[in-house]
């Protein structure tokens, strides 16, 4: 049984939530216990958007950590959720991305199930001629994939395996609830999917999404080409227990040097300026002066707002060193033409090829391999101190110590 | 039936693209383009569904110049390089629009410590047309990859 006292008996973890031990990085028992007690547990998971479902049958295939799942549009609106499993010997049920369907026949033997995961024919149940076919006794009804609990939030679809998990909101609570429907506020369209292999822990990359510290540190994209962000606030919000964060940079919009150029001040440097800096105008879309917002969701979301960019981050591991990392690239369905070309343009800040963020890519990659005989020594995560409280500030680790703090918990470790 | 004088033109210009990148001469990469142009990197998925963003997309040679000048200066990522391997066009049509132009690709990444992967497969979607001295130039390079995944990131463009 690999769970948090099992795993204790062989490594060491300081009290607290300022210290993190590399084996946690590295341990593959420690990820058999997180997809149980982490994935399975009682934590709500992003599956998909609304509009990817939007029919009735319309269904759309994911993953909760390890776990393959079904998220299908059912009678009157419904949401629903199962894992990817045929009952029968465990074939995926669906080995499609999405589609649209009436009901799932399992491939291999052509068992059938409703859009809600039930089991509803097996295929020659009474045998052939009289021979064969299933016991007498067999009950449909007693077998079939697990279920999801399944619920949205602006146009979010989430799920959560745990029947005894809180409500969706309540899971996420209130201070996040309103990050998330400040920019989520109306019909999404899809406008761009792409998956990124991160090969690190997928803990670094849930470390990373918090990590308000490294921002400008790392990602030197801004400060090289002196794009003079008039960001007079900024902070940190993060959810009463600590699992959730949003950060947000207030301001008035960015400023190139282009503008002193067209006004006739000659730079120092002319060939640190950008070329074409059209893709940084500020178009404010949400009537305040929030420029950027970073909701990181526990245990590996983020919903992100850079500028007019919008997009989706899903975290799936692959192995206890490596992860895909989902990009949903996202505008409203009501984009005028303008802001939807502000939008391809500005997606060249965040994605794999981000200019803000491809070193993200890298680094938990530097990490995984910089700790490659380091199992017992220890990460240092004490900027701002020593809890998981909100913070007025961006060079705190607040954020990450509170992914720790809820990780210790659901691990119990 | 276009002729074998633009078969070999855009042959020509694939290959020398190919050499400018994967001999890390990016300064002169965006040269290959028109002022005014459309590069972007997407998946054949997008694609197929009519989803226009990409990973890197740009409307102006001035765009491809900052590419490469925060590739050079500003972004964080191991010494890599690529050797792209583009198979023989095919010219789709011709007329006063310009070229369209289709060519298959491989890119091979090698890593600093020699680790190689096949990075990258999928087509070359091009409008061609010449510029002042005659010579042909992108109007327009959609750069359309089969796999929707891409490993670690994309610094140097494909
Ligand atoms: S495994 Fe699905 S029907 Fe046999
Ligand atoms: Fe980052």
């Amino acid at each position: 049984m690999d769970d948090g006292a099992t795993i204790l008996n062989t490594h060491h973890w300081p009290a607290g939530i300022s210290r993190v031990p590399f084996w946690v990085y590295q341990d593959p028992a420690v990820l058999r216990a997180e997809q149980k007690r982490i994935f399975e547990g009682p934590v709500w998971h992003f599956l998909c958007l609304d509009v990817d479902i939007e029919n009735h049958g319309d269904y759309r295939t994911t993953f909760i950590g390890d776990m393959p799942v079904v998220v299908v549009r059912g009678e009157a609106g419904a949401l629903h959720g199962f894992e990817n499993r045929c009952a029968h010997r465990g074939a995926l049920i669906a080995f499609n991305d999405d589609g649209n369907t009436k009901d799932f026949t399992c491939a291999y033997h052509a068992w059938r199930y409703d859009l809600q995961g039930n089991l509803c024919s097996v295929a020659f149940q009474r045998g052939v001629g009289g021979k064969g076919g299933m016991p007498a006794e067999f009950d449909l009804r007693q077998h079939g994939p697990r279920k999801l609990r399944v619920d949205s939030i602006g146009g979010l679809v989430f799920g959560t395996l745990d029947p005894a998990a809180p409500t969706l909101e309540a899971f996420l609570s209130p201070p996040i609830v309103a990050k998330i429907k400040r920019v989520f506020n109306r019909k999404l369209e899809v406008i761009g999917r792409f998956t990124q292999h991160l090969p690190n822990n997928w803990k670094m990359y849930a470390e990373n999404i918090r990590d308000t510290y490294h921002a400008s540190l790392l990602h030197l994209f801004f400060t090289t080409f002196k794009i003079t962000r008039f960001d007079q606030a900024g902070g940190v919000t993060i959810s009463p227990d600590g699992a959730h964060h949003a950060s947000a940079t207030i301001g008035k919009g960015i400023e190139t040097q282009s503008v002193y150029k067209d006004q006739g001040i000659r730079s120092d440097n002319e060939e640190f300026l950008l070329r074409d800096d059209s893709f940084l105008a500020s178009n404010p879309e949400f009537g305040d002066d929030i420029q950027l917002q970073n909701v990181a969701l526990f245990p590996g979301t983020m919903l992100q707002q850079l500028y007019n960019s919008l997009a989706v981050r899903q975290t799936v591991p692959r192995g206890v060193d490596g992860m895909d990392l989902h990009w949903t690239f996202v505008g409203f369905a009501d984009d005028t033409p303008e802001m939807r070309k502000m939008r391809l343009k500005q997606a060249n800040l965040a994605g794999p090829a981000g200019y803000v963020s491809m070193e993200d890519g890298c680094i938990g990659n530097f990490v995984q391999r910089g700790v490659a005989a380091a199992s017992d020594e220890i990460a240092i995560v004490e900027m701002g101190g020593y809890e998981s409280e909100s913070q007025n500030t961006r060079a705190t680790e607040a954020s990450v110590r509170g992914f720790w703090k809820n990780y210790r918990r659901l691990m119990e470790i | 039936m276009p002729g074998m004088d633009t078969l070999y033109q855009v042959s020509a210009l694939n290959t020398a693209y190919a050499a400018t990148i994967d001999g890390d001469r990016l300064e002169d990469w965006p040269g290959f383009f028109h002022a005014d142009c459309l590069y972007k990197i997407t998946t054949a998925e997008n694609v197929r569904r009519g989803r226009l963003a990409g990973i890197i997309y740009a409307d102006s040679r001035g765009m491809l110049e900052d590419r490469v000048a925060a590739i050079r200066r500003a972004n964080i990522f191991e010494t890599h390089a690529y050797r792209h391997v583009i198979g023989m066009a095919s010219i789709l049509n011709e007329d006063a629009d310009g070229i369209r132009a289709e060519a298959p690709f491989l890119v091979v990444r090698t890593m600093r410590d020699g680790q190689m992967t096949l990075f990258a497969a999928g087509r070359y979607q091009d409008l061609l047309r010449p510029d002042e001295t005659g010579a042909l130039r992108f109007a327009e390079r959609v750069v359309i990859c089969d796999s929707p995944r891409f490993d670690t990131l994309v610094a140097i463009p494909l």
